[in-house]
């Protein structure tokens, strides 16, 4: 059996991509790679293009120009490969209001032609404590037990890529609390993770890596530790505190 | 296989919403009836004007009713872009097609079963002498239709004024299925030797045919952006 470190990962790659909506460019030849067994950090301001880069990544935006690639296949010829491996949270919940949390999840989890889905379901439901509340309309639940069904949605078919744009959106305290050690877990499980969040504090204690975007390009792509927050206009504080 | 699993889970999963909120059906048989029973009221029911008037009325009631159940059968997915969440998984966009299409060809199908009841009751007229030639053309024409209905249903989900949007880009396409139904729905209705009901049938399967195969392949284009 070959060491851990020689096993091939699987990567999620952005080569050059720009995206247009109508003149307005989100992303300027932007590339970077995502790898197994990481987390990183996707900050910028409103506007810098991370939910339009996320949104691609996700196969749910097409690139004006440049490609992405999958396990070397290129996502846009061959993706369902990558959204095999992908589980993702957006600003909308993806949920259908007339069906039950249960019910909701057992329509994607058929839609992933995911075996044991039961078994899943009530896993994906207990990680983000919504096994009381699986037989509840979506349309019945408040944003934030949306945002935690939409969780348990995403982590429904145990996707190796884990994608979240704004993931702690309408979270008490103990849900993002247990959401940041759910997060701080999926390196050491192999996962690779990629989010964004207004709260830089919150994010640089779950990612090691950064990616920086301002006006759709990246202005920092490497470990956390070595960015250079004064030029990329980073603010660091003691308390938990956004900088824009 | 996967795929028909695929299907089969959307069409359970619409005809669960439609069942919650009870929308849908509703709407299509309450709009179609009343369109039956205007042009009920406004025309004489004299047997051979019922023969000559009965499929146009059949077919434009049809027409309007299936427009709000198009408009309708979106609005679930719009909500909380669900359709979106849909194109997630790694699923062909064809059989996300094909579920969404069912749904709508069952619902429209309700529909057309108590329109075309309520017709015979209020023109008095009976469809049973020609009732496989009609069966045949109704579900031909219809299945041709709820195609065009969902494939403009999902691109006009995402336009402002989805709801006059989803009439003006449907309607003329549609024209021919609907006209090649009105027509040989008449000649069935006629019968007698010299009836080509057969003719008909052929013509409307086969433009339902291809406007069903031509939205099948078209539509992973409509889920992008």
């Amino acid at each position: 059996m070959p060491p851990q470190d020689h096993i091939i990962k699987p990567v999620l790659e952005v080569r050059n991509v720009t995206k247009f909506f109508g003149d307005l460019a989100a992303l300027k030849e932007v590339s970077l790679s995502i790898t197994c067994g990481e987390a990183s950090l996707l900050y910028g301001p409103n506007g810098a293009g991370k939910t339009t880069l996320l949104r691609m990544l996700a196969s749910l935006a097409r690139p004006s120009s440049g490609e992405l690639f999958f396990d070397g296949r290129n996502i846009e010829r061959d993706g369902n490969g990558a959204k095999a491996a992908i589980g993702f949270v957006s600003h909308a919940t993806f949920l259908y209001g007339e069906l039950t949390v249960r019910e909701n999840l057992k329509f994607f989890g058929s839609l992933f032609g995911l075996s044991h889905l039961e078994k899943r379901i009530d896993g994906a439901l207990e990680l983000f404590d919504m096994r009381s509340r699986d037989g509840v309309f979506a349309r019945d639940l408040s944003r934030g037990l949306q945002q935690r069904a939409s969780l348990a949605r995403a982590f429904l078919h145990d996707p190796d890529f884990v994608i979240l744009d704004e993931p702690f959106t309408g979270l008490d305290h103990q849900s993002v609390k247990k959401l940041e050690d759910l997060l701080l877990r999926l390196p050491e499980q192999g996962k690779a993770l990629l989010f964004s969040t207004h709260d830089f504090e919150q994010g640089a204690a779950i990612a090691g890596r950064l990616i920086a975007l301002k006006a759709g390009r990246v202005r920092y792509n490497g470990p956390l530790a070595a960015a250079p927050f004064a030029n990329l206009g980073i603010v660091r504080a003691n308390g938990r505190k956004s900088d824009e | 296989m996967s795929s028909l699993k695929i299907i089969w889970s959307i069409l359970v999963k619409d005809l669960r919403v439609e069942w919650r909120n009870r929308e849908t059906l509703a709407s299509m048989c309450v709009f179609g009836l009343l369109i039956v029973f205007l042009f009920n009221f406004a025309f004489e029911s004299a047997r051979e004007e019922t023969l000559r008037l009965l499929p146009a009325v059949l077919w434009v009631a049809i027409a309007f009713a299936g427009v709000l159940g198009f408009n309708r059968a979106f609005a679930s997915e719009r909500e909380n872009a669900c359709l979106e969440g849909m194109t997630l998984a790694p699923v062909d966009p064809s059989t996300i097609f094909v579920g969404k299409m069912l749904a709508n060809l069952l619902f429209l199908g309700v529909a057309e079963v108590v329109m075309a009841f309520a017709a015979a009751l209020w023109f008095n007229f009976s469809f049973l002498p020609a009732l496989g030639p009609l069966l045949l053309i109704a579900f031909f024409g219809t299945l041709g239709y709820a195609a065009l209905g969902t494939i403009f249903g999902a691109i006009a989900a995402n336009t402002r004024m989805r709801e006059v949007m989803l009439t003006v880009l449907q309607f003329p396409i549609a024209f021919w299925i609907l006209m090649l139904s009105i027509d040989s729905t008449a000649n069935a209705m006629r019968g007698g030797p010299n009836s080509d009901w057969f003719g008909g049938v052929a013509r409307v399967a086969g433009i339902s045919l291809v406007f069903t195969v031509a939205s099948f392949l078209l539509f992973e284009y409509v889920l992008e952006e």
